[in-house]
C-alpha cells in the first residue's frame, strides 16, 4: 500500500515495533493537544490521539495468520482456521461513532468560544478572562464565567 | 506514511490543511484496520473519521476562522519534552506485553474465544462482531446509543438547531 | 456551488446508490461487514454529499430538521422497547430469545435486526441533525482569509 513489499512490512510486523508505531502516532498527537493555542488544533490533535489508541488497541486482537472474525456461511468452524478477537473490534466500532458525536460537542463549543470572545486561541481567552477579573464592575458579559 | 501526515497536523499553520491531512491520516488508518484484520472498524473509521469528521471541522473553520497563530519556538520546548518523557515511558511499559500477534495471551484466551466458539450454536449468524455488539454486549451498546443521542442533543442546545432560536438571532437578540 | 455541472450530475446519481448501500449495510450486518453504526453513517453522508452541493434549502425539503429530530430519539426508543418486551415476557433485559420462545436461534436473529434498526436511525438522525446545526449558523470569517 505505502511502497513497501509484503516481506518487508512482516519485518516491520513482528516484535514490538507496530506498538512504538503506534505510540509514536499517540505522542504526535498529544503533542498537538498541549503545544497549540488553537482550539480547533487541540479537537485535530485528539482525534490524532484517539484514532491511534483505537490502532494499539485492535493490534493487541490480532492472531498472526489469522483472518477476520466472520465465520463460514455454514457456521461450521473448522479447528484448523483462525481468527482474530472479535471483542476489541466491538468496543472500538462503539468507541468510534461515540467519539465522532463528542467531536461535534466540542466543536459546536468552540463554536459558541468564538461568538462570546472572538476568537480561539487559547492565549487570547486567558487574557480577556484576566482583564474581566480585574474589573468586576463590567457586567454586560453574558459569558463571562465560562473558564 | 501515518507518521507523515501526523506530523503534517502539526507544522501546517492552515487550519483547512490540517483538518485535509487528518483527513488522509483517517483513510490510512482504515486501510491499517483492515490488515489488523478488523473490518468492520475499517469500515466505519473510512466513513466516520474521514468523511463526517472532516466535514464538521471544515464547517467549524467556516464559522470561526482559517489560520492559527504563530507561536514562538521557545514555547514549544516544554511540551515536546514532556511529550517525549512521556513517548519512553510508554515505550518501557510496551517492553512487556506479548509480541503482536501471538495468539496465547490473555487477551486472546478467555472472552473473545468464548464468543467464538459459542456464536455459531447462540445466535446463529456469521458474522462475530455483531454478535457480539447486538446480542451479547446489548446493554453496552444500548448505552453508546444514549451517549451518540446525548451528544446530539448537545450539539442543537449548543448551536441553536432548532427553528425558534434561530429566529430570535436573526432579531438581533442572541 | 451552483457552476459544477458534472459534480451536480455525479452528485445526483450517486445518492440513491450511495443510501441503497447504506440499507444494504444496515439489515446485511449479520453476514458481512457492517451494522447499525455504518449504516447510520453511510445513510447520513448520503444526506450530506446532497446538502453540500446544492445547498441546505433543497436537501432540507427533502428531510426537514424536525424529521432528523424525531429520528435521534426514535432510534433508542426501538432499541429500549425491544429489551422491555422481552422483559415483560418473563426474559432478562435484551434477551433477543423471547421474541420467538420456540426458536431461540431465531429469536436472537430478529432482535439484532430490530436493534440494528434502531442504532442505524439514531446514528443517521445525530450526525445529520449536527451537519444542519452546523451549516444553519452563517459564516463570520471573510472569504479573502482563505
Amino acid at each position: 500500500m505505502v511502497g513497501l513489499t509484503l516481506d518487508q512490512l512482516k519485518i516491520l510486523l513482528t516484535g514490538h515495533s507496530i506498538y512504538w508505531l503506534f505510540i509514536i502516532l499517540m505522542m504526535t498527537g498529544f503533542y498537538i493537544v498541549v503545544s497549540r493555542g488553537n482550539l480547533i488544533k487541540k479537537i485535530i490533535g485528539l482525534n490524532l490521539f484517539q484514532t491511534s489508541v483505537f490502532l494499539f488497541y485492535i493490534s493487541i486482537g490480532k492472531v498472526s495468520g489469522g483472518t477476520a472474525p466472520i465465520l463460514p456461511m455454514k457456521l461450521k468452524v473448522d479447528d484448523f482456521s483462525v481468527y482474530s478477537n472479535p471483542l476489541p473490534h466491538v468496543l472500538i466500532l462503539t468507541a468510534i461513532v461515540v467519539g465522532v458525536a463528542t467531536t461535534a460537542l466540542g466543536l459546536s463549543l468552540i463554536i459558541r468560544i468564538k461568538e462570546a470572545y472572538n476568537s480561539i486561541e487559547e492565549h487570547d481567552l486567558l487574557e480577556e478572562d484576566r482583564s474581566q477579573f480585574s474589573n468586576e464592575n463590567n457586567e454586560d458579559r453574558k459569558f463571562g464565567g465560562f473558564f | 506514511m501515518l507518521v507523515i501526515s501526523a506530523v503534517g497536523v502539526v507544522w501546517v499553520r492552515h487550519l483547512f490543511a490540517a483538518a485535509m491531512f487528518s483527513g488522509i491520516f483517517s483513510f490510512l488508518s482504515a486501510l491499517l484496520f483492515v490488515m489488523l484484520d478488523a473490518v468492520d472498524v475499517a469500515f466505519t473509521e473510512a466513513a466516520v473519521g474521514a468523511g463526517v469528521s472532516t466535514v464538521l471541522v471544515l464547517g467549524t473553520i467556516v464559522l470561526t476562522k482559517r489560520l492559527e497563530q504563530e507561536r514562538k519556538v521557545k514555547e514549544n520546548l516544554r511540551p515536546l519534552i514532556l511529550v517525549i518523557l512521556t513517548g519512553m515511558i510508554l515505550i518501557y511499559g510496551s517492553l512487556d506485553m506479548p509480541e503482536f500477534g501471538s495468539s496465547n495471551t490473555p487477551a486472546q484466551s478467555h472472552l473473545g474465544l468464548t464468543y467464538l466458539e459459542s456464536t455459531p450454536e447462540q445466535i446463529g449468524i456469521p458474522n462475530v462482531v455483531t454478535a457480539v455488539l447486538a446480542s451479547y454486549r446489548g446493554f453496552d451498546t444500548l448505552g453508546e446509543v444514549a451517549v451518540v443521542f446525548t451528544a446530539g442533543v448537545g450539539v442543537l442546545v449548543l448551536l441553536g438547531g432548532f427553528m425558534r432560536n434561530r429566529r430570535r438571532k436573526d432579531q438581533g437578540e442572541l | 456551488m451552483n457552476q459544477h455541472l458534472v459534480l451536480r450530475v455525479v452528485t445526483k446519481l450517486m445518492v440513491g446508490f450511495i443510501i441503497l448501500f447504506a440499507l444494504y449495510v444496515q439489515f446485511h450486518g449479520d453476514y458481512s461487514p457492517g451494522g447499525g453504526f455504518q449504516a447510520g453513517v453511510i445513510f447520513a453522508a448520503a444526506f450530506i454529499l446532497y446538502g453540500l452541493v446544492f445547498g441546505l434549502e433543497s436537501v432540507q425539503a427533502v428531510l426537514p430538521p424536525w424529521v432528523t429530530h424525531k429520528m435521534m430519539a426514535l432510534g433508542v426508543l426501538i432499541y429500549t422497547l425491544v429489551g422491555i418486551y422481552s422483559f415483560f415476557l418473563g426474559f432478562n433485559f435484551l434477551d433477543y430469545g423471547a421474541l420467538t420462545p420456540s426458536h431461540p436461534e431465531h429469536g436472537q436473529h430478529y432482535g439484532i435486526l430490530l436493534v440494528e434498526l434502531g442504532v442505524g436511525i439514531t446514528v443517521a438522525g445525530v450526525v445529520i441533525s449536527i451537519y444542519y446545526a452546523f451549516v444553519s449558523r452563517s459564516s463570520t470569517s471573510k472569504d479573502e482569509e482563505w
